[in-house]
């Protein structure tokens, strides 16, 4: 018999292998410089050598905000608006849609509509809109720069509701709170013992898109001259760039050290089989 | 066996332009698991073999080797006398049935089938006629400009079949093209494939992991382990002569019976049962005896205790608990099925229809 | 149910309607002078930067992305390699603004790593001040969340071609050439074109990398409407904003309507 034969599929896999690696290679030299280039910059001294003097003061919370004042108030400010953004999404989105689904599924074509609305409004033309209704969030409140969160709220809605719709497609709602209902679950019990529990991932990802829009907010933020992060870091640029660039690179990094994270703790949809999906969805007429 | 397999003539003599296939010593591993370990295979022209056995058996990466659409460590395949071993699929001529999805969702039915004859340069009108004949002989003619996606699944699986066989291919090769379908459409299904296999002629080779499937369309069965054949016979001969226990396991439904072997017979249950050649001819041993081989009567001085009647149809079954031994599946005509309940005590004996048994390891 | 509906209204369709309203008013009298102001030289040449940014960008951004996306896609699936390119491409899709300009000009600029690396090897890239033009620098900037955000809504389409449709191919007689011909360029055309008008309205919407990278001019219509709330109010400015913010919602409007049509085609296509 002759030797192991080396065929086709094998020359196949081996110029897949190479392509997909050059491919990739490039990439991250594209992905990375930019990346390299803030890392570079901010330990860099007025003399060209390195030094971690920017790095060791940004760990150290203390200075920051005496020194920078402006970019810990945008800090703080930030996290806030993720904050309740956050919840004023889920408090607006989760029950509405659980409930068009449960009994009034004749909204849902309005609802999906109204959420999918602010894709085709670019922020800048949202501003342009939002300016005298902003003008009244003044009047009744503060010029405080928490108040952006109604503003970002509409902007996040797209992204959540798809997060959102994606989950409840997954589960039966209907049949999950007609169970409940049947062992004698009130509405209130309906929903946060047996809707939510079973949205976890989908109410996760959802605010987890909340917070990294959020985060990363300019437009609004600076034509409404209120000093979130980005306008904070956006400032300080002018006068001290390297603790600026520090701060951006340091939050780029932790969020994609996040998603990263999180790309191993979700997924337990694909787990799903192909064949059961199939059987599932394809009614035999005969 | 819940269904009887339906029986066809022979076909050996149908097969006008069926070629021999040859599969010699084929090897494949994945990392330290063999999935084809020596597979020599032989199909006669115009023969439909199946291959059975449990999920990575090796049965697919077989049908996948004869494909070209992975590649042997080692071995040799032949197809009408010609070595097709390192020739790559699209200059094969097969033509495959996948297990679902293989449709191609921009086109219609009709375009699937055509697709290969274009392939081929095949003239427009030529092409056409073709495809509608084979449409035809699926049965699908009047959903010829349906997409993918307005057919079911059983739907899309014959045109699948339509494509397949539209380019006239030396072997057809279907690989578990039933699993992803219902029950009901599934049989009706198997039904056709044969009916239509028989009808072109063509070497098939079909993959599956049901064993009421091939025993039903094929000419004869292999049953495959961990890369090897265990047994190729015809359905009726692997069903009532297994050679070994995890055939006899596999096809069909086996009572696992403790016994004594003295030389061509065993003593089981207080009867002689005539053993099947391969067996073990003394000591304690495990026979394996078919439900319908067994005979159950009420008796209350009985040595078994009946669990639960089921009515099934054509017949019935008593599962009876035998004091101090197994569990027994009996077949009992339907109308018996009055003459049993639970808790009754009854007899259970074998009705001497020949059996293999295997050496029992005693505890 | 109620709350939802109320706050849309507060913070949606006022708004809408305020631009919608507010294009054709001026001084409390409606008027269509807002809508002849975009026939402005400064309006229509910002109007016609952005469509040609948003075009070459979204061209070469999708051109570059699909082809990373099906080099991912050969990865294996539950890979480290897969996890953390998709992981970086989703950040990095939606980082645009203050933190982009800044990661563009430290690499870039005249004193940026890349620009003395290539001095020192006798190439002079002119102080790093083409990075502030709108055809040149910024094109590049806005490839930097156009590839990636490419990568996230391609990869489901190309995840979804089914091996079984090459296997299919073959044994019909095909080549892998004529795979993508005939097999999988057909099947992920409505994918890629739905995907690159995504690519289109996200550079054409984008304000804040423009406004934090360039600071002479407003060669892009979002830094005119921009430039409405920032500058001194010339009398009626102010409205001509809302004409121009109504335009770009209807060029929006219109591309994304396209794009859900294309999408629902490709859902039905790669039934997932």
């Amino acid at each position: 018999m002759a030797g192991p034969v080396s065929g086709q599929r094998a020359v196949m896999r081996r110029r897949q292998n190479a392509f997909r690696w050059a491919v990739v290679t490039v990439a991250l030299l594209f992905f990375g410089a930019p990346l390299f280039g803030m890392l570079e910059f901010t330990t860099r001294d007025a003399s060209g050598h390195r030094t971690a003097a920017t790095w060791s003061q940004l760990a150290d919370l203390g200075t920051i905000s005496q020194r920078y004042p402006d970019l810990s108030a945008g800090l703080v400010a930030s996290l806030w608006l993720a904050v309740l953004t956050v919840v004023m999404m889920l408090v607006l989105l989760v029950p509405t849609m659980t409930w068009v689904r449960l009994r009034l599924p004749g909204l849902s074509r309005t609802v999906e509509f109204l959420c999918l609305l602010p894709l085709t409004v670019p922020a800048i033309v949202l501003v342009v809109g939002l300016t005298p209704v902003y003008a009244w969030v003044t009047y009744l409140l503060n010029g405080s720069a928490v108040w952006l969160c109604f503003a970002y709220v509409v902007l996040v809605l797209p992204y959540a509701y798809r997060a959102l719709d994606a989950g409840l497609r997954a589960i039966d709602v209907r049949t999950l709170s007609e169970a409940a209902r049947s062992l004698g679950a009130g509405w209130g019990t309906v929903m946060a013992r047996v809707i939510l529990p079973n949205l976890r991932t989908a109410v996760l990802s959802a605010a987890f898109l909340t917070v990294a829009l959020t985060l990363g907010e300019f437009t609004i933020a600076n034509l409404f001259s209120r000093t979130n992060l980005q306008v904070a870091m956006y400032l300080l640029g002018k006068s001290d760039a390297q603790i600026s660039v520090a701060v951006g690179l340091a939050a780029l990094l932790f969020a994609i050290a996040i998603l990263f994270a999180m790309s191993f703790v979700g997924g337990q949809r694909d787990t799903v089989s192909p064949l059961s999906r199939l059987r599932r969805h394809r009614q035999e007429p005969t | 066996m819940t269904t009887a397999p339906t029986t066809y003539a022979p076909t050996t003599s149908g097969g006008q332009r069926g070629v021999a296939v040859e599969l010699t010593g084929l090897r494949r591993s994945y990392g330290p698991v063999r999935a084809l370990d020596d597979l020599t295979l032989r199909l006669a022209p115009g023969e439909l073999v199946a291959l059975l056995g449990p999920s990575g058996c090796g049965k697919t990466t077989a049908l996948r080797c004869l494909a070209g659409l992975e590649d042997p460590d080692g071995g040799r395949i032949e197809v009408d006398g010609k070595d097709l071993t390192r020739v790559p699929t699209n200059r094969r001529d097969l033509g495959m049935v996948f297990q679902a999805y293989s449709l191609f969702p921009h086109m219609t039915a009709r375009q699937n089938v055509e697709f290969g004859l274009q392939l081929r340069r095949q003239p427009g009108e030529r092409r056409r006629a073709r495809a509608a004949a084979m449409l035809d002989l699926v049965g699908l003619s009047s959903q010829a400009d349906r997409f993918a996606h307005q057919l079911s699944g059983g739907q899309q699986q014959r045109v699948a079949l339509a494509r397949a066989l539209a380019i006239e291919p030396q072997v057809l090769l279907l690989d578990e093209p039933l699993s992803a379908l219902d029950a009901k459409v599934r049989v009706q299904l198997r039904d056709e494939i044969r009916r239509i296999q028989l009808e072109v002629g063509t070497t098939t080779l079909f993959v599956t992991h049901d064993q009421e499937e091939a025993l039903a369309v094929a000419d004869r069965v292999g049953v495959m382990r961990s890369g090897r054949l265990e047994q190729i016979a015809a359905p009726q001969e692997l069903y009532s002569r297994p050679v070994n226990d995890f055939v006899a396991d596999f096809v069909g439904v086996t009572n696992r019976l403790p016994g004594h072997a003295h030389g061509h017979a065993a003593a089981v249950m207080d009867a002689d049962v005539p053993l099947l050649s391969g067996s073990a001819t003394s000591g304690a041993v495990t026979v394996l005896v078919r439900p319908e081989h067994l005979a159950v009567r009420p008796d209350a001085a009985g040595g078994a205790e009946v669990l639960s009647v089921s009515f099934l149809g054509a017949h019935a079954r008593v599962v009876a608990q035998v004091t101090g031994g197994p569990k027994v599946f009996v077949q009992v005509p339907s109308r018996a099925v009055a003459d049993f309940s639970p808790g009754q005590r009854v007899t259970v004996t074998p009705v001497g229809e020949p059996a293999l048994a295997v050496a029992r390891e005693e505890a | 149910m109620v709350p939802f509906f109320a706050y849309v209204t507060v913070f949606l369709l006022i708004p809408a309607l305020v631009v919608v309203i507010g294009a054709f008013v001026s001084g409390g009298r409606p008027t269509l002078g807002n809508i002849r102001a975009l026939g402005q030289p400064a309006v229509t040449s910002a109007l016609w930067h952005s469509v040609v940014l948003s075009a070459v960008t979204a061209v070469v951004g999708a051109v570059l992305g699909a082809v990373l996306a099906y080099a991912v896609s050969t990865a294996s699936p539950r890979g480290v390699l897969k996890r953390f390119l998709t992981s970086l491409c989703g950040v990095l899709a939606q980082f645009g603004g203050v933190t982009l300009a800044f990661a563009f000009l430290a690499t870039f600029g005249a004193t940026g790593f890349l620009t003395r690396a290539l001095a020192t090897v006798g190439v002079q890239s002119g102080g790093g001040l083409w990075l502030y033009e709108w055809d040149k620098g910024l094109m590049l900037v806005y490839l930097y969340f156009q590839v990636p955000l490419m990568l996230i809504v391609f990869l489901p389409a190309v995840e979804g071609l089914r091996p079984q449709w090459r296997e299919a191919t073959e044994t019909l007689g095909g080549s892998t050439a004529l795979y993508w011909r005939r097999v999988g360029g057909p099947i992920l055309l409505p994918s890629f074109i739905g995907a690159l008008l995504l690519l289109f309205t996200n550079a054409f919407s984008a304000y804040a990398t423009a406004a934090a990278l360039v600071s002479q001019g407003s060669p892009l219509l979002p830094l005119q409407i921009g430039g409405t709330f920032t500058s001194e109010v010339i009398l009626g400015r102010e409205n001509v904003g809302k004409a121009m913010a109504l335009a770009m919602v209807v060029v929006v409007a219109l591309v994304m309507t396209a794009y859900a049509v294309l999408d629902r085609r490709a859902s039905r296509w790669l039934v997932r």
